[in-house]
């Protein structure tokens, strides 16, 4: 069915996409005019300061939030649509895996909501269990992991019913450099492999600029897209790359977006 | 006189050893609590035996130990009777109904705005109803036998359950929630694999709480009307009979199976809410 798919098909297509919470203080616009396309196999980063709309946005795609004005679509449908539909896999900030659940029985846990075959089920939670390099943990429970495990479960668990789209919303914000760093790597190891469009929110320049093929810099209040970012890194990307000067150049435009975004409420 | 010497030599000399058992290697181990306890409870008996006799206070205020043990022992198809009565029958079956009343009720509350506003009143308002006020009414509604008994345990823990599992069915947190909605989980998914495991602990709060209220409302009901069997009713006719040795075997009977309902639910409790931080080891 994949192969049936143009390579460069629009996946994701946001067109003057506005949301305004209504709160106790008052409307507060949360996006406004975002007009960004995702193509198929895209690897996205969205980075800015906190209040700037980008886990909102990423929601919007999940159909967890819906927007007030303009368009959106996922896999050519409404974001609900294509979350009835099984459209993606999201990774939220904490693992959130059910403590009363073994690990493989917490991957095992969408197979059972979209009706897999108990075979099945078997069948892919080792699969991914391997790919995350968890192999051998499906019988702890979650308290039992460590932070960066619990974590990769969770990916685990997205990638498990095998949806072409990944949402990430800052998956490693809560682990320390050394393993953000190794589980960067595992990701981009992952999405070279599994060849999905993964959306990626991060509150950190070198994440954002060594995942992603194309970044997003937004600004707050309101939140809004200041700069999109095509990267000319290749694909293949050791760990070395970020000491290169492309890299460093990229990073220094990233740095520069996120300033002028802060300058405009000075 | 030296019978009351004794007893407070006892209860030093229990003391002493219960001290020495919880600081040794011997106090953390499962047989040493357990110990630590039987002694304890020991101590309290024999020190009560010994003051009783040796103080020569009448048995109706107070029976010494052995004399309740003997009417214990001497009345044991009366009180197996008046046990499958009260407990078995009236408090029992009254459990089981209002519990799965309140988690039933509950479930529809969380389901619906509407009832959410209109049941939970009724429910508070039914559990303010005083029991002494209410158990002859329903005793003229359901019979002398224990139906009633039933009825009042049904209206005593029906509000405790219904309040802790509508607290429980709040309590998974909402990442847990939209994860479910990522999937495209229906309410019932929803309820059956994330909100009912996470309200688990409530539930069982409510049970635990509902086990001692049900004993006691099925006791007091029989106070308003009963078969000539059945612990409230052997209470009331041998209080007036002055049997107090009667009484207290009765209160020893109803103790113990208060204690063994709690203890099998908390034993329950263990093996379900296992992954719950006050249950890990």
């Amino acid at each position: 069915m994949k192969d049936e798919v143009t390579p460069m098909s629009r996946v994701i297509e946001a067109r003057d996409l506005n949301l305004v919470f209504q709160t106790a203080d008052g409307p507060v616009q949360a996006l406004k005019d975002v007009n960004l396309t995702i193509n198929r196999g895209d690897f996205v980063s969205f980075i800015g300061p906190s209040g700037c709309g980008k886990t909102t946005f990423l929601r919007c795609i999940a159909a967890l939030e819906h927007p007030t004005g303009g368009r959106l679509t996922v896999n050519g449908m409404t974001p609900d649509q294509a979350r009835m539909a099984r459209a993606y896999g999201y990774v939220f900030q904490a693992a959130g895996l059910y403590p009363w659940r073994t690990i493989a029985g917490n991957i095992r846990l969408p197979l059972e909501i979209m009706g897999f075959s108990k075979a099945d089920q078997e069948e892919r939670v080792a699969r991914v269990l391997d790919l995350v390099e968890l192999s051998g943990f499906g019988k702890k429970f979650p308290w039992q992991l460590s932070g960066g495990m619990q974590q990769r479960a969770s990916i685990a668990r997205a990638l498990a019913f095998d949806a072409d789209i990944l949402l990430m919303d800052e998956p490693f914000g809560a682990l320390d450099e050394i393993v953000r760093d190794r589980l960067n790597e595992e990701v981009l190891k992952l999405w070279a492999r599994t060849g999905k469009t993964v959306a990626f929110v991060t509150h950190s320049i070198p994440e954002a600029v060594y995942l992603s093929t194309k970044i997003v810099v937004m600004s707050p209040r309101p939140g809004r897209i200041s700069d999109v970012i095509d990267s000319p890194l290749p694909r293949e990307r050791p760990l070395e790359i970020r000491d290169s000067r492309e890299f460093i150049e990229i990073a220094h435009r990233v740095r520069e977006g996120l300033r002028a975004g802060h300058g405009d409420e000075l | 006189m030296i019978l009351v010497f004794a007893a407070l030599a006892i209860w030093l000399a229990g003391w002493a050893l219960n001290m020495a058992l919880a600081r040794s290697w011997f106090g953390e181990s499962r047989a040493g609590r357990i110990s630590i306890a039987l002694i304890f409870g020991g101590t309290v008996l024999l020190v009560w035996e010994l003051l009783v006799r040796g103080l020569e206070v009448s048995p109706v205020i107070l029976p010494p130990p052995s004399v309740i043990g003997g009417k214990i022992a001497e009345s044991l198809p009366v009180l197996w009777a008046d046990f499958v009565q009260t407990v078995l029958k009236g408090a029992l079956s009254g459990f089981v109904m209002g519990c799965g009343a309140g988690v039933l009720a509950a479930i529809l509350i969380d389901r619906s705005p509407f009832l959410q506003k209109g049941l939970l009143p009724i429910g508070n308002f039914v559990a303010a109803l005083p029991i002494v006020g209410v158990a002859p009414i329903l005793v003229m509604w359901f019979g002398f036998d224990w139906q009633s008994k039933a009825a009042v345990v049904v209206i005593m823990v029906f509000f405790p359950m219904l309040v802790n599992t509508v607290a429980g069915l709040q309590a998974s947190e909402r990442m847990q929630r939209d994860l479910m909605a990522t999937w495209g989980a229906g309410y019932w998914q929803s309820l059956w694999k994330l909100r009912l495991p996470a309200a688990m602990p409530f539930i069982f709060n409510g049970l635990k709480i509902s086990s001692t209220l049900a004993l006691i409302g099925a006791i007091v009901a029989e106070f308003f009307g009963s078969p000539i069997v059945g612990m409230g009713f052997r209470i009331s006719t041998e209080v007036g009979r002055l049997g107090l040795d009667m009484v207290w075997a009765e209160i020893a009977v109803a103790a113990l199976a208060g204690s063994a309902l709690y203890g099998l639910i908390a034993l329950i409790e263990r093996g379900v809410t296992f992954w719950h931080p006050s249950q890990r080891h």
